[in-house]
């Protein structure tokens, strides 16, 4: 049925949430400009959850709620009403241990994961293997009932907080460069694993990190899929990292642009015609973006789909960040050039970063034109 | 929440999309075949898409805003040589105004080209602009007259305004599809009688949504329309060997353009649903973020397909000129892009704004 508006259950629980975030907002920084965020943010998840606001699409048995994923878009919309830091960033990885972990590894993992309890970061690029990913070359060799990894993997989100790893590693030299890949849980706490921050362009220093596997262990039962599945457990999971509705970033676009206005609205007459142009641009973008999560999640309900179509919503994303982060340097006065903390400065630099982060845009446009285009390959 | 069609909805998706493919313009030289065109008009006629807005007896419209922009989208996609939004306009004013519906045919609406028109005297003072009259149509256009807080509806004659050059004896504009006809300073108003109610401010802003969410539906289909032939052509010509497509540089200039499509369409559905429940500005500012969208992505993926074309979309008998034309009517049309950040800019950044 062709409706935008809530239905009297979405309502009740959009009514709910306003009220509990009225009291619950804990007032932090952006994510994108300031070190802050991260230190807190698990602690923001945990607050969510607890008060039945996080996982609200994911199955019941492992700590969601089962709800329509549309619910999820009335989060992210109330989140950036309320100019509260958006939800957590961990649909991808549920979404990947849920189509190819076995019961045993969903039971075990998913219940941390989706409360907060135990935190993630995503082991898959190196330094010599980035587009090309499936060239990695850190190893997991079988040892016993073990696994022991070595190798080097880099611009790791959250590695410095993380409690597991969710480990891309080669554990077949011997086949194809894509078969021989498989995806293991490890335990970030022991000896073989050390991690170093990357300091962004903008400064911030807690989002991204490099990890090194030096004799590290891990149980062979922590294995995602079988071995060999490591390439299409990857697939799906960075099918998924492209959406705007698995990530909630719409949320932080919208507060970016909100906050804009407001500096627009409280000084007329000092802003030319095109810094105001940029300013309603941006606000169209996110609108646009926000009726198109809307959209895709809609039309979940017949069923979610793993397929390339998440190129698509993380291209139109990229464009959005990018347009918002631009419109804020192109409003922002003489301080975004005589201060290095400047605001405005920090999250256009961070823009820059969303066209490589989860495949950069030329890899998107491939898998776009190759794979739902039909366009031939070279 | 659920933005999905109805069963009712995908069927009308279908039988548009049909309809519009089997009987629109193939080729550029179908442009000239009228038993064909005259043939599509008489079946958009049976198909009885002209009265979607047409009262239903309690003040309320035949079927919503979707549905004409579903049949909107359907006749973009096809470049459909065939009168539709300007006469569903027409109609929906017509509605507002509460007189009865045009006797013989339906009427299409006169406007600035970004507004409806709203004339004050006994005769129109500038230009107006009538989209959608094709000559099976009466040769009349609503316009609006200021009476007390609001307007009453009035018609002026949209005949004589076919000087000019090539097709515009025919009132041809730009796009090739569709008329535009140019009615000068000086025209006489007439009475539209009957009229059982005052048209608003808000009705005037509900319907300015629509026109929005008409315009920027048929800018999604020139955009699905013209994608699709692009990709097929970059398919099949071949260069150096292989074919143009394989190609990354043609490739992702593709890709662009099938991102700004589905962005486009999201803005459009949801401005179409706006229409009819929303309250009329909030649904006509959802109209304005759709139009600003839908406009900048149609120029943008029309260009690329004439690029991507090589020299044959730069001749005549290439259709790609025929849906670029289309878009920038409909994009200038209730006012493009520049227009639409323009009033959103007045609404969200000034003091005396909406919000």
């Amino acid at each position: 049925m062709m409706d935008f508006r809530d239905s009297p259950a979405e309502a009740e629980f959009r009514a709910r949430l306003r009220a509990w975030l009225a009291e619950n907002n804990p007032g932090l920084p952006s994510s994108s400009t300031d070190d802050e965020y991260w230190a807190r943010q698990g602690e923001w998840h945990t607050t969510l959850y607890d008060a039945g606001f996080f996982g609200l699409s994911w199955p019941e048995r492992y700590g969601g709620h089962d709800l329509p994923t549309v619910f999820d878009v009335i989060l992210d919309e109330e989140l950036a009403a309320a100019g509260a830091p958006p939800r957590p960033s961990l649909g991808y990885l549920v979404q990947g241990i849920t189509v190819h972990g076995s019961e045993q590894i969903k039971e075990r993992f998913l219940p941390g994961i989706i409360s907060g309890r135990e935190r993630w970061c995503q082991g898959f690029s190196e330094p010599d293997a980035g587009s090309d990913l499936a060239s990695l070359r850190t190893t997991a060799t079988r040892d016993g009932d073990d696994y022991v990894i070595n190798g080097h993997k880099v611009w790791t989100s959250y590695s410095d907080v993380a409690d597991w790893c969710f480990l891309l590693a080669r554990t077949d030299p011997d086949v194809p460069k894509h078969k021989g890949l498989s995806l293991l849980a490890v335990p970030m706490d022991q000896r073989g694993i050390e991690q170093r921050p990357l300091r962004m362009i903008n400064g911030i220093t807690s989002e991204f990190g490099q990890v090194l596997f030096d004799g590290a262990r891990t149980p062979a039962t922590n294995m995602i899929g079988e071995p060999g599945e490591g390439w299409r457990v990857a697939m799906t999971i960075v099918s998924h990292e492209r959406e705007p509705g698995e990530l909630g970033y719409v949320a932080r676009y919208a507060k970016t642009v909100k906050d804009l206005e407001s500096a627009v609205r409280t000084e007329p007459g000092s802003f030319r015609s095109d810094q105001r142009a940029a300013v309603a641009w941006a606000y169209v973008q996110t609108e646009m973006l926000r009726l198109h999560v809307r959209r895709r999640l809609s039309e979940r309900l017949d069923g979610i789909d793993h397929g390339p179509g998440g190129s698509i919503d993380k291209l139109l994303m990229t464009w959005v960040e990018q347009t918002v982060g631009a419109a804020a340097l192109d409003v922002s006065g003489p301080t975004a050039v005589t201060d290095a903390e400047n605001l405005a400065l920090k999250v256009y630099l961070y823009s820059r970063a969303q066209s490589v982060m989860g495949g950069t845009s030329q890899i998107q446009k491939n898998i776009i034109a190759t794979r739902i285009l039909g366009l031939p390959t070279a | 929440m659920d933005t999905r069609d109805t069963p009712e909805q995908a069927e009308l998706r279908r039988s548009a999309r049909r309809l519009a493919r089997e009987l629109g313009p193939a080729t550029v030289a179908d442009l000239d075949d009228a038993t064909r065109a005259k043939r599509l008009a008489a079946a958009v006629g049976d198909a009885g898409w002209f009265e979607l807005r047409n009262d239903v007896g309690d003040g309320a419209p035949l079927a919503s805003g979707v549905e004409a922009a579903i049949v909107a989208e359907a006749l973009g996609t096809a470049v459909a040589d065939v009168a539709f939004a300007g006469l569903v306009l027409g109609a929906d004013l017509a509605r507002r105004a509460g007189a009865p519906p045009a006797s013989s045919a339906p009427v299409a609406f006169a406007s600035s080209l970004t507004d409806p028109a709203v004339v004050y005297g006994p005769e129109t003072a500038a230009p107006l602009f009538v989209v959608d009259v094709a000559r099976e149509h009466e040769d009349v256009a609503y316009v609006l007259v200021p009476e007390g807080p609001g307007y009453r509806l009035a018609q002026v004659s949209a005949d004589g305004a076919r000087d000019g050059p090539a097709r515009a004896e025919q009132g041809w504009g730009s796009d090739l599809t569709r008329s535009v006809r140019t009615i000068p300073a000086g025209a006489q108003l007439q009475e539209v009688p009957d009229q059982r109610r005052v048209v608003t401010d808000d009705d005037l802003a509900a319907g300015t949504a629509l026109g929005l969410a008409l315009t920027s539906a048929d800018l999604v289909g020139v955009m699905r329309g013209v994608l699709d032939i692009t990709v097929a052509y970059a398919a099949e010509r071949r260069q150096f060997g292989v074919p143009v497509g394989s190609f990354q540089a043609v490739q992702h200039r593709l890709a662009d353009a099938r991102c700004l499509m589905e962005g486009s369409l999201s803005v459009a559905l949801h401005a179409s649903w706006a229409v009819d429940d929303l309250e009329p500005k909030e649904a006509r500012a959802a109209g304005r973020v759709a139009k600003a969208y839908c406009a900048r992505a149609a120029r943008t993926v029309c260009e690329t397909a004439i690029q991507v074309h090589g020299g044959m979309g730069n001749t005549w008998e290439c259709m790609v000129h025929v849906y670029l034309r289309r878009a920038l009517l409909s994009s200038r049309w209730f006012g493009d892009d520049g227009e639409q950040l323009r009033e959103l800019e007045r609404e969200r950044l000034d003091d005396d704004g909406l919000s």
